[in-house]
């Protein structure tokens, strides 16, 4: 069993959040970075459960630069046996999911994992991106996940509810809430992980069809009205006359 | 021409439908072009979609389109976007579209902004496009240069507007892959709106004590015809179900009116919450974190304060 897992790192999320004065540009000093709760939590978490059941390799692949290796090897503390990181710092979705794309069409992977989601930009794109490039099945959001010999069965949330699916290796898969409890990390894995390999390899050129123009700050909120406990027909007056949603 | 797919969960139209469709037809008003919406497997009503904006409404029929698989759905509508030479994509930011876009974007070459919360601009022959981003922290501006342009509009950012009558379907016929998922069962949760879907959304955490407090909670729900939201330890300790779980690690939400009823308003919370239009907070600490993103507060306990809200808002109700 060859599984890939590609985790991102995301700023925790109390980190105080500013742009270069152009407002081009993330400010990243002084924030703390975390691996995506979604890549360590659930899709690292349970490739690493079937890897220990069924046996096989799980490669946690980052597309980032040197500064990232910290998340790197938190994963592979988690219990990933190997990492491997592509050099950029990817500027898009499309970016990242391009280099992921290059390097997994050479490898042969049984499943790529995915986080449904990362915390800071929501896009959702990367794995779908990936299994375009790939001509592999994607199920989104799944919340269960387990292997019977080839084939997969599969819960994944849908729009007002939950699906039960099967599909064969290979494929992608986003991984939601419930497809596994957060490991913390305990002292063998963080000594091993010192030692695990960790392969750096080059990008490949691309240029997104979409950029960045600039980060705004929303308004500040103005402050919070109180209103009365016994009084909550001014509530309702406020909503309905001056907030307009009721 | 701006296409938009309007997704139909189990055949139906659904207010993201809507939605989706007055957004593609205000960007093809600016584009200067028209709006053809475009409707996968059976679906009831499609014509409807002609009132928000669509002068034309598609369908591609067959069976095996409504069991939802971005493989086979983005090869279709790739194919519908080459026959009817649309050069901007439009369609909805929920788990259907997630699964759609990114393998859209790939096969059209296009650039892709996924969760706009505002019409684009147009800048040339390229789009600007708005999302929220860092937890509804900050705004990004993206420009997409792309010769056709894809862009996922996040649910509650503009309010369907009907502006025409409803129009006839035609059938559009493109070549079908065969899925490679198989579903087995669907479970839902018919006659709830989903929270990502939810105009008003009234949430309630800790501070309820227990399970069997919530009464007051369903109560004040369906008085203002809402959707019931909580935080993560309340569904953690399964005092509530997973799916009403909001925030960082839960389901981030936008509707127009958020009432948190004994939450504390921790930053992860918020995180699902703050893009909110309007937030209500009702807790007992003055010092809860959640008035600092708060517009309307009440400092007092929930136990008394949530019926008598219950009983305000129906008194509203009869007069108006
Ligand atoms: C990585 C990470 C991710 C997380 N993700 C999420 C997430 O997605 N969503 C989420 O919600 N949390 C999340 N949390 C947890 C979050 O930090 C808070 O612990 C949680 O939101 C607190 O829930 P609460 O407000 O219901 O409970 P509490 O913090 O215990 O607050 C209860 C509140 O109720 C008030 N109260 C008590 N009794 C009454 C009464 N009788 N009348 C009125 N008010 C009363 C209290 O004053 C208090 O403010 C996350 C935490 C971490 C570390």
């Amino acid at each position: 069993m060859k599984l890939l897992v590609c985790i991102s790192q995301t700023p925790d999320t109390t980190a105080k959040i500013s742009f270069n004065p152009e407002g081009t540009d993330f400010n990243a000093a002084g924030v703390q970075f975390i691996m995506n709760p979604y890549d360590e939590w659930y899709a690292l978490v349970r490739a690493c459960e079937l890897r220990e059941t069924l046996g096989g390799t799980v490669v946690a692949l980052h597309v980032g630069t040197v500064a990232n290796e910290t998340t790197i090897r938190k994963a592979l503390a988690i219990g990933a046996d190997e990492a491997v990181r592509i050099n950029r710092d990817p500027k898009s979705a499309a970016d990242t999911a391009k280099q992921i794309a290059t390097y997994a069409a050479a490898e042969n992977f049984d499943i790529i994992f995915f986080g449904k989601e990362t915390i800071d930009y929501n896009g959702s794109e990367v794995g779908a991106m990936v299994a375009e490039y790939l001509q592999l099945p994607y199920v989104s959001f799944a919340s269960k996940l387990s292997l019977n010999g080839s084939t997969a069965t599969m819960e994944r949330d849908i729009e007002g509810g939950v699906e039960e699916l099967e599909v064969d290796l290979p494929f992608v898969v986003s991984a939601a809430k419930g497809m596994a409890e957060q490991r913390i990390p305990n002292m063998r894995g963080i000594m091993t992980a010192r030692t695990k390999p960790l392969t750096e390899i080059q990008p490949v050129d691309f240029e997104a069809p979409s950029t960045l123009v600039q980060f705004t700050l929303p308004p500040a909120k103005v402050g919070v009205k109180l209103i009365q406990p016994d009084d909550m027909d001014e509530l309702v007056r406020l909503l309905h006359e001056e907030a307009k949603v009721i | 021409m701006v296409l938009v797919f309007v997704e139909t969960p189990r055949g139906l139209l659904k207010k993201t439908a809507f939605e989706a469709v007055t957004y593609a037809k205000k960007t093809a008003d600016l584009l200067g072009t028209s709006c053809v919406a475009l409707t996968l497997g059976s679906v009831s009503n499609a014509g409807e979609l002609g009132r928000y904006g669509a002068s034309r409404v598609l369908n591609i029929p067959g069976d095996a389109l409504d069991q939802l698989d971005g493989q086979v759905f983005s090869a279709a509508i790739s194919e519908a976007v080459g026959k009817l030479e649309a050069s901007v994509v439009i369609l909805s930011h929920t788990s259907t579209g997630k699964t759609i876009a990114g393998r859209l974007a790939v096969r059209l070459n296009a650039g892709l902004i996924s969760g706009a919360s505002a019409l684009p601009t147009v800048a040339g022959s390229a789009l600007h496009i708005k999302k929220g981003v860092f937890s509804g922290k900050a705004v990004a501006e993206y420009e997409i240069k792309s010769a056709i342009k894809v862009i996922s509009l996040m649910g509650n950012a503009v309010k369907p507007e009907v502006s025409a009558d409803a129009v006839a379907v035609e059938p559009l016929s493109v070549t079908l892959t065969k899925s490679l998922i198989r579903v087995k069962a669907t479970k839902t949760q018919e006659g709830v709106v989903p929270l990502s879907e939810a105009e008003i959304v009234v949430s309630a955490g800790r501070g309820m004590k227990d399970p069997s407090n919530w009464g007051i909670i369903e109560d004040l729900a369906a008085t203002l015809g809402a959707t019931t939201a909580c935080s993560r330890p309340v569904a953690d300790s399964d005092w509530r179900p997973h799916h009403e779980h909001v925030g960082q690690t839960g389901i981030a939400i936008r509707p127009n009116l958020y009432i948190a009823v004994g939450i504390s308003g921790a930053i992860q919370h918020l995180a699902g919450v703050n893009s909110s239009k309007v937030i209500v907070v009702i807790n007992k600490d003055p010092e809860a974190p959640f008035f600092k993103a708060a517009d309307y507060g009440v400092v007092a306990d929930l136990f008394d304060v949530v019926p008598r809200l219950n009983d305000a808002i129906k008194k509203f109700k009869a007069a108006n």
